[in-house]
C-alpha cells in the first residue's frame, strides 16, 4: 500500500493551528472591546495582522530554504523554496483581499495607491514569478538554481516592504505590534498570530514533504529492463558459427 | 618577429575592465541595434503622449515618469541581448572557461549595460524635454548621479536575470516578469528624483530619493555580484 509522505505531526500542526485561530478570532469578535476609533470594523485587525506576520515569518523560511538549496545543492531545500512559497504567495492574496475589505471603510476606497499596500501587492508577484518558474523549468538542476536565485532577490524586496511605511508618508497606519493596541486585545491577537503560524509552519511542512517525494522520483534513474548475460565467443563456438 | 602571446587579464580590476570593453565593443560594432534601441525608446515617448491626450500641463507634470517608462521599457530588450549573443553564438560556455572570476564577468556584464542605459537616457532626455515642455528648474547637474543611480539599479538584477533566462525557452516573457517588479524601488526613487529636478525643489527632497536610489544599488550589485557564479554554472 503506498503511504503518504507527509507526517501525521504536520497535519496535527495544522490542526492545532485551527483550533488556535478559532479561540482568538472568536475572542476578538467578541470577548475583546471594540476598537475606538473603527468601532467593530477595526475587528478584521485579528485576521489581518496575523496574515501578515505570519507571511513575511514564511517568506523568511522561502529565502532561507533558497540559501540552503544553492549552498548544499539537496533536493530537501528545493522542496522547501517551493512549499514556502506557495503558502506565502496564499497568505500574501489573503492579506491583500482582507486589507483591501478594511481599507472600504475606514479610508472610502477598495485600494489606494499607499506604498506598503503597493509593494506589498508587488511581492505577491514576485512570489507567484517564483511558482511560475517552478513549472516552466523542467531540469530538476537548473530549476533549483533559477528559483532559488529568484527567491533571494525577492525577499530582499521584503525589508523595504516593512520599513517602507516610515521611508515614505502613508494613510497607513503604523504596524500594529503588542505596545501599539491596547492590552485587552493583545491576548486574542496573540493566539491568533499563533494559530496562524502552525497553520502556515503546518502547511509548508506537508507540502514539503509531498514536493520532495515528487523531485525524488523525478531525478531518480529510470526502471531498465535487465541486461542480457555478455554472450562468451569460444574456439567451438567461433567453429559452430562458420565462416562469414 | 615571433607573435606575443597575449595575456590574461589578472587582477579582478582588469577582469572587468576586458569584458566591459568586450561588450561595448560588440555593441559598436553592431552600431544599428543600438539606435534601433533608441527608436523604440523615441517611440514609446511619443505613444505617452497619444494615451494622456494633447494637454501639455498634464504631460510636463509626468515627463520624468514618461522618460524613466521608455527606458525601462527598452531596457528589457537590451539586457536580454547582453546574454544572447553569446548564447547564439555558442560563446557562454567559453566565457565560463575563461580565466576569470564569475564576479569579474558580472560586473563587466553589468557594467556595460548601464553604460548603454545611461546612454539611452541621455538620448531621450531632449526628446523629453522638447516633446513634453519640460524644464530643467534644478539645473542639468543634479540629472547625472540620478541617471547614473537609476540606470544602475536597473542594470544588476537585469543582468543577473538575463543570464538567468538566457537559456530558458519563455525567456522574452520571463525577464520583464521577474525584473519589473523587482526594480519598483528603483523606479520610484529615479522618478520622483528627475521629477524634483525638472519641476523644482523647495522641500530638498532630492537627496532623500537619492540616497534610496543608493541604498537599492549597493543592495543589489552587492548581492547580484555573490549570485552570478551559481547562476553561470547552470
Amino acid at each position: 500500500m503506498k503511504t503518504s509522505p507527509i507526517p501525521a505531526a504536520a497535519w496535527a500542526l495544522t490542526a492545532l493551528g485551527f483550533a488556535l485561530l478559532t479561540v482568538g478570532h472568536g475572542m476578538g469578535l467578541f470577548v475583546a472591546p471594540a476598537e475606538a476609533m473603527m468601532g467593530d470594523v477595526g475587528r478584521i485587525l485579528y485576521a489581518h495582522v496575523p496574515t501578515a506576520w505570519v507571511a513575511l515569518v514564511i517568506y523568511l523560511v522561502a529565502f532561507i530554504s533558497a540559501i540552503g538549496a544553492l549552498a548544499t545543492g539537496r533536493w530537501g531545500w528545493d522542496a522547501a523554496v517551493e512549499a514556502s512559497a506557495e503558502v506565502g504567495v496564499v497568505l500574501n492574496a489573503l492579506l491583500l483581499i482582507q486589507g483591501s475589505l478594511w481599507a472600504k471603510p475606514t479610508w472610502g476606497i477598495y485600494w489606494d495607491w499607499d506604498p506598503r499596500l503597493t509593494t506589498t501587492a508587488v511581492m505577491l508577484i514576485m512570489f507567484a514569478v517564483v511558482l511560475l518558474l517552478r513549472r516552466v523549468v523542467t531540469d530538476p538542476t537548473r530549476r533549483l538554481t533559477v528559483t532559488g536565485v529568484a527567491t533571494i532577490c525577492s525577499f530582499a524586496n521584503v525589508p523595504i516592504v516593512y520599513m517602507s511605511v516610515k521611508w515614505w508618508r502613508t494613510l497607513h497606519q503604523p504596524w500594529s505590534s503588542p505596545e501599539t493596541v491596547d492590552s485587552a486585545m493583545v491576548l486574542p491577537l496573540r493566539i491568533a498570530a499563533f494559530g496562524m503560524l502552525f497553520i502556515g509552519v503546518g502547511l509548508v511542512w506537508a507540502r514539503q514533504r509531498t514536493i520532495l517525494a515528487a523531485l525524488q522520483a523525478d531525478v531518480a534513474e529510470p526502471d531498465m529492463p535487465e541486461l542480457p548475460p555478455a554472450l562468451e565467443l569460444t574456439a567451438e563456438s567461433a567453429e559452430q558459427a562458420g565462416p562469414r | 618577429m615571433a607573435e606575443q602571446p597575449v595575456r590574461p587579464p589578472q587582477s579582478p580590476l582588469q577582469q572587468i575592465g576586458a569584458v566591459l570593453h568586450k561588450d561595448l565593443l560588440i555593441e559598436w560594432r553592431t552600431r544599428a541595434q543600438v539606435m534601433a534601441l533608441a527608436c523604440f525608446a523615441l517611440t514609446l515617448l511619443l505613444l505617452f503622449s497619444f494615451a494622456v491626450g494633447p494637454d501639455i500641463t498634464t504631460m510636463r507634470r509626468h515627463a520624468a515618469a514618461y522618460l524613466w517608462m521608455s527606458v525601462l521599457l527598452s531596457s528589457t530588450l537590451l539586457l536580454a541581448r547582453s546574454f544572447h549573443i553569446e548564447v547564439e553564438s555558442g560563446a557562454i560556455e567559453t566565457l565560463v572557461l575563461l580565466p576569470a572570476s564569475p564576479v569579474a564577468l558580472f560586473y563587466g556584464k553589468a557594467l556595460a549595460n548601464t553604460a548603454q542605459l545611461v546612454f539611452l537616457c541621455a538620448l531621450a532626455l531632449p526628446a523629453v524635454i522638447a516633446l513634453y515642455d519640460a524644464s530643467l528648474a534644478e539645473g542639468p547637474l543634479p540629472l547625472i548621479p540620478i541617471t547614473a543611480l537609476g540606470c544602475a539599479g536597473m542594470a544588476a538584477p537585469g543582468t543577473l536575470y538575463a543570464g538567468l533566462t538566457a537559456r530558458l525557452s519563455a525567456r522574452q516573457l520571463l525577464l520583464p516578469l521577474l525584473l519589473f517588479p523587482l526594480i519598483v524601488p528603483c523606479l520610484l526613487g529615479a522618478v520622483k528624483a528627475t521629477s524634483l529636478v525638472m519641476a523644482g525643489d523647495p522641500m530638498s527632497q532630492i537627496g532623500a530619493w537619492t540616497t534610496l536610489l543608493v541604498c537599492f544599488d549597493l543592495l543589489y550589485w552587492s548581492l547580484c555580484g555573490a549570485l552570478f557564479g551559481r547562476v553561470l554554472s547552470t
